[in-house]
């Protein structure tokens, strides 16, 4: 006699038995440990505490080792976490005018106050496997390509003023001035109030800063091929540290509370201007916890395409479509629905059977008739 | 226990000393005033009985206390009618618990406390939503003398199998009139909760009366 | 702020989930903190008010993944109290994975009774049907929403379908579903299958079979749905019309089966099909696990 599945609890709990053993690996090999995570796998560490809105390293390392390096689900365990925990206010808002730079290049001037600083960047190594950091005991520097690299105190470079190169276009009046929202009400925050459409800049931003930064590079690149075109320039992208500060209610002046290391980007971008406007630069906004210049740059893009309706541009490449991107950005929402997919759906899929059974009876028996009428037809 | 820091650290709001004490657990006893409040809303006009135990200010009563108490916070500006709102120790009282911002218009109330329903202003003058957000709309707890449910008038649509009749003691004149008008504009309107000394009963917009 | 005193510690992995041993201290109870649930109650009360409108609220981000009924979850953690008994199905049954996972999770933070048995829930939380018993006035249904609009797949917009709702303008639903009948002669749509709630909002029953449609009206539970991802929460009050879209030549009418569930022989029951070797073979059981085996026993 057919008896109907049962287990689904000893199941689950086998799973989840089997998911430990595969996340330690073979246990010969040594164990991983939070701070070489931390220290080692620094950007996978950015990324996590970038998506998941929370920045705290230790954390977001602990969420890459309890997911095996899957950056989606450290993200999820981020952003859970997250949601826990009490909120005490808002920070003033970070000058990052303020950084103490350790990367800042700008694409549209030679030269600029405070200068080029390359900084710890991929971008001119060669794409060539290193097989020296593939032996242990390395001694920490096992990039043969870059021998001086790792020794510099970064910090020597932070005495001059640096100026954000956006600033030097404002006082031309070449570029849109950016002011905070009329309204005196507090930072929207998403997490919070559910978002309606249109929606103010500030939940915009903040939509894009929590985004998948590969959703965000696809858009980013297709406004780039002519799908939203806005004519980009990197009119700067620093990382450094800003310290954050805050207002406590009973002291009523802001005391520092910590830093963060923060990378921005800001985009400059033509628009030859309007009926009512004359011709000017605008603008696009990245910003990251930690260093995710990828993602800071496909942000401004994808920002500056959100401006597009505002501009009285075409809306046409989905990067300018509001709804679309922001509806679409979050990676947690995303992966959650997809892989839902999983979930049993035998009950819809019973009714869906039934329907295509019934409709194919149906049409067979209409062939059916046609068959016989022509075959009466024809004995006629 | 929630709220243990936030009573040490404000315990004499203004000079007026400290305010009653609010819920022993508020998680569990704001859950089970909530649980009352669902009910009233989604039976209309029916009356559900609250035993609380709970010291408040004067002129609030137990049940818009406690119904205060579950369902207001810094995000819900409340009104309060004449009466109430010269009582210092009910602002107070809110305020600390709830930490509620009080509003004097009262199209821009999320919930209004009226503690003596002759104050009652037109309930058109509350927020009623949009059509496209009628959501966006005020909640009025009416604390009324006595409750009744086996006379007054009729009411009748979703949560009310057949009919249900209600009596509320000390309403103002024309009151159901203006019941009939919030019901008209459906989905935008206002929804009300009578609070009375153990009892409470709800009159949400959706809920058709003849008087 | 009241919230202040609630600092939420490490949760503790480690930490067994014991049966009676009351609720696992490192999480408030049912797991939201207290303001969430507030935000949650305040918009159920206006669901309730507004029967099926949907409320749009500030979804949390759960420890499960949207999609997998993080709406039904967060309803549910904001009514949940020591005294309820919690049932939890996915599909019609008990101990299918989801429902297991979820079931384990309320014991986990509130350590509340659980049950399989319709009849002694006062919170039921579905996915994808409606217990076959029918439920009394002293009960609550909530269920998880995927999409919450009836009117997306017709319109991606938000902003447009906003719109339609206020102005009551359902047209495209109408001609949706008449394109259906003028092609294949009836209306194809087997399972979210649209429902006018109180003569007013045209709403999304959540993808239940439309066997199910018919026990949505003037059923005498309160009705709660939450959809976690989309952040929308709606209601139907007890005893409310909630009338399945169709037309006077095609009438609204539900699935049948040939044959009886092969374990309890009901004949009025939703079933599922059951594949017992790779030629063509099958057989039909209940959905619902629970009415099944109780039906079984009440025959043995
Ligand atoms: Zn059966």
């Amino acid at each position: 006699m057919y008896v109907a599945v049962k287990g689904g609890e000893a199941a689950i709990n086998e799973a989840h038995k089997l998911l430990a053993e595969e996340r330690r690996g073979d246990p010969s090999v040594s164990e991983l440990s939070v701070d070489q995570i931390d220290e080692q796998l620094s950007l996978a560490v950015d990324r996590v505490m970038t998506e998941g809105s929370l920045y705290d390293r230790k954390l977001a390392a602990l969420a890459i080792k309890q997911a095996r390096g899957d950056l989606i689900e450290a993200i999820f365990l981020i952003r859970a976490y997250r949601t826990t925990l009490p909120r005490f206010g808002s920070s003033s808002p970070v000058d990052t005018a303020a950084m103490g730079i350790r990367r800042r290049i700008s694409a549209t001037f030679k030269d600029i106050p405070g200068g080029q600083i390359l900084g710890p960047t991929f971008d001119y190594t060669h794409r060539l496997l290193d097989f020296k950091l593939a032996a242990e005991g390395d001694g920490g520097h096992g990039n043969s390509l870059d021998e001086d690299a790792g020794s510099i105190d970064e910090k020597v470079l932070l005495d001059e003023a640096m100026p954000r190169v956006v600033d030097l276009l404002k006082h031309e009046g070449l570029i849109e001035d950016e002011r905070p929202g009329d309204d005196d009400d507090d930072v929207g925050d998403l997490t919070r109030e559910p978002m309606s459409f249109p929606v103010e800049r500030d939940i915009r931003l903040q939509n894009l800063a929590r985004g998948d930064e590969g959703f965000l590079l696809a858009l980013g690149y297709s406004t780039q091929r002519g799908y939203g075109r806005s004519h980009p320039f990197a009119g700067e992208i620093r990382l450094g540290e800003v310290a954050v500060e805050f207002t406590p209610e009973d002291l009523g002046f802001p005391i520092e509370i910590g830093e963060l290391t923060l990378t921005e980007c800001q985009m400059v971008n033509q628009f030859k201007g309007s009926a009512e406007a004359p011709p000017q630069f605008t603008r696009g906004y990245g910003l990251s916890f930690g260093h995710c210049e990828r993602k800071v740059i496909a942000m401004a893009l994808v920002d500056r395409a959100l401006k597009g309706r505002a501009l009285g541009e075409t809306v046409e490449g989905p990067a300018q479509d509001e709804e679309f991107v922001m509806e679409h950005s979050d990676n947690i929402q995303a992966t959650g629905f997809v892989e839902h997919l999983k979930l049993p759906h035998y009950v819809d899929f019973q009714s869906e059977l039934e329907l295509v059974r019934k409709m194919r009876r149906k049409m067979a028996r209409a062939d059916a008739d046609n068959a016989n009428n022509e075959i009466v037809e024809a004995a006629e | 226990m929630i709220g243990a820091d936030a009573k040490a650290a404000g315990s004499d709001l203004n000079g007026t000393g400290a305010p009653n004490a609010g819920f022993d657990n508020p998680v569990l006893q704001s859950q089970a005033m909530y649980r009352k409040l669902l009910g009233a809303m989604a039976q209309p006009g029916r009356i559900l009985s609250c035993e609380l135990s709970l010291d408040v200010p004067a002129p609030l009563w137990p049940t818009t206390a406690a119904a205060a108490l579950t369902l207001l916070d810094f995000d819900t500006p409340l009104w309060l009618n004449p009466g109430a709102a010269a009582a210092p120790a009910l602002g107070n009282y809110l305020r600390f618990h709830s930490g509620c911002p009080l509003v004097e218009a009262t199209g821009n109330a999320a919930f209004a406390i009226i503690s003596d329903p002759a104050e009652l202003p037109p309930l058109d003058s509350f927020a009623a939503g949009t059509d496209e957000y009628p959501d966006r709309s005020a909640t009025l707890l009416i604390q009324v003398e006595r409750l009744d449910d086996s006379r007054g008038v009729i009411l009748r649509g979703p949560g009310i199998e057949c009919k249900q009749t209600l009596q509320a003691k000390g309403l103002p004149q024309g009151f159901w009139q203006q019941v009939q008008e919030n019901h008209a504009g459906f989905p935008r309107g206002v929804d009300m909760i009578f609070c009375a000394q153990n009892q409470i009963a709800a009159l949400p917009r959706s809920t058709q009366v003849e008087v | 702020m009241t919230q202040a005193a609630q600092q939420a510690a490490i949760p503790d992995e480690q930490a067994e989930i014991d049966a009676g041993a009351g609720p696992d201290p490192n999480y408030n109870f049912a797991y939201l903190d207290e303001q969430t649930k507030r935000m949650i109650r305040r918009a159920m009360l206006k669901a309730v008010a507004i029967p099926g409108y949907q409320v749009p609220f500030a979804s949390r981000e759960m420890p499960m993944p949207y999609g997998w009924g993080t709406g039904g979850v967060q309803v549910t953690a904001s009514i949940i109290g020591p005294d309820d008994v919690l049932k939890v199905i996915d599909q019609g049954a008990d101990d299918t994975t989801n429902a297991v996972s979820i079931r384990q999770f309320f014991e986990r933070t509130t350590d509340v009774e659980t049950t399989t048995r319709t009849e002694d829930a006062s919170i039921i939380q579905t996915r994808h049907r409606i217990p076959e018993k029918a439920l009394s006035e002293d009960q609550i249904l909530v269920y998880q929403v995927p999409i919450p609009e009836p009117l997306r797949f017709l319109e991606p917009r938000e902003s447009e379908t906003r719109k339609m709702h206020a102005l009551g303008e359902y047209g495209l639903m109408h001609v949706k579903l008449y394109e259906d009948i003028a092609t294949h002669g009836h209306i194809a749509t087997t399972y979210a299958y649209p429902v006018k709630v109180n003569g007013h909002y045209i709403m999304d029953p959540s993808p239940t079979p439309k066997f199910d449609n018919p026990k949505m009206h003037r059923m005498p539970a309160l009705q709660l749905f939450g959809a976690g991802r989309e952040k929308r929460i709606y209601a139907i009050p007890p005893h409310t019309a909630v009338y399945s879209l169709d037309f006077e030549d095609h009438p609204f009418d539900v699935q049948q089966w040939e044959q009886p569930c092969e374990i309890c022989g009901a004949t009025d029951t939703f079933l599922d099909e059951v594949v017992t070797d790779d030629r063509g073979g099958r057989m039909f059981v209940c959905s619902d696990t629970d009415h099944c085996t109780r039906d079984q026993e009440a025959a043995e």
